[in-house]
């Protein structure tokens, strides 16, 4: 989805390298002009390929307009039957990525209406927007009036010392996965386009009509109650 | 003007996601990164926030159903380019 957002891996402290964000999903004009070529001239290798690259993020994001799996699989098909009635189209303006996934959310987007779906995601902003859950607990900082107030009582267990086979477990990605599954509906769809999908802030914006500022608020709160699903998980490994 | 304008922990971790976003002004990012270089605790947070970034980023491995990617290939060679 257009340029990676290089902030990922940013200034102070480097992500480690095993967790690096793969350089190779982010394809250039070129790729892309190359590619788009060789749909045009049926190549049915390429095609299956790039199916089976995006499933996984195409289904995620059907998944946040229909709910239901099936339907969510025949959006994803319609879609590349869309790509294909489309590809003369394409011009290269913006990139495969974001074509294929515009043209992914207007098909989901219309199957939902059809199928009576109401979308009501403006007013669930609102309400996502406001949410009592802190950041983080109050009780991990010091209290008012100590000479340290409002700093850590004690550290967080750091994740990049975590042992690499405990930290990209199936049971990682497993919690994970149900921690996403249990936010709500906006930050689920903002943490899933941004994150599982690769979505800039930009295309997330524009898919969703959301403001920059609401976005990252929705970013921000969805991803901070993954990251404590996996702390809680990692200190009960601990004590195992 | 206040004297000390260091940023506390509990405000640092409401910074996170806009620092790593790139949304912080040019003084927000240096009060943020002045506070992350000293303090072990939101440097670890912030290593967790990173962490966890990573860790949803890998998460999608569902696949179509092999029937889902059979139908688009029989589709793909029943094509007609126009």
């Amino acid at each position: 989805m257009g340029r990676p957002h290089g902030h990922v891996g940013g200034s102070v402290l480097g992500m480690s390298p095993k967790l690096e964000v793969e350089a190779g999903s982010f394809a250039t004009a070129a790729d892309d002009a190359r590619l788009v070529q060789s749909l045009r001239d049926g190549d049915e290798r390429v095609f299956v390929k790039l199916v089976r690259e995006h499933a996984a993020s195409m289904l995620y994001v059907a998944s946040l307009f229909v709910r239901d799996r099936a339907v969510a699989e025949e959006v994803v098909q319609e879609t590349w039957l869309g790509v294909l009635r489309g590809i003369d189209r394409f011009e290269g303006r913006s990139s495969f990525k974001t074509w294929l996934f515009s043209i992914l959310t207007n098909t989901a987007k219309g199957r939902a209406r059809r199928e009576g779906r109401s979308l009501p995601f403006s007013a669930l902003v609102t309400t996502d927007l406001v949410d009592d859950e802190p950041d983080v607990d109050p009780d991990r900082f010091l209290p008012e009036g100590e000479r340290w107030a409002h700093h850590w009582a004690s550290s967080p267990q750091r994740f990049d010392s975590l042992p690499e086979d405990q930290l990209l477990s199936a049971e990682t990605f497993a919690i994970a996965q149900a921690a996403i599954a249990e936010l709500p509906e906006t930050q689920r769809a903002v943490v899933t386009l941004r994150d599982v999908a690769g979505f800039s802030s930009e295309d997330v914006c524009r898919e969703l009509d959301l403001s920059e500022g609401n976005q990252r608020v929705l970013l921000h709160r969805g991803r901070n109650k993954v990251r404590k699903a996996l702390e809680r998980h990692f200190a009960e490994a601990e004590l195992r | 003007m206040r004297l000390s304008e260091d940023l506390s922990c509990a405000e640092v971790v409401q910074l996170v996601t806009d620092y790593v976003e790139g949304a912080l002004s040019v003084d927000e990012r240096r009060r943020f990164e002045e506070h992350i270089v000293i303090c072990d605790g939101c440097g670890a947070h912030l290593d967790q926030m990173r962490t966890t970034i990573a860790v949803v980023g890998r998460v999608s491995e569902q696949q179509l159903s092999t029937e889902a990617v059979d139908e688009l290939i029989a589709a793909f060679r029943g094509w007609q380019r126009p």
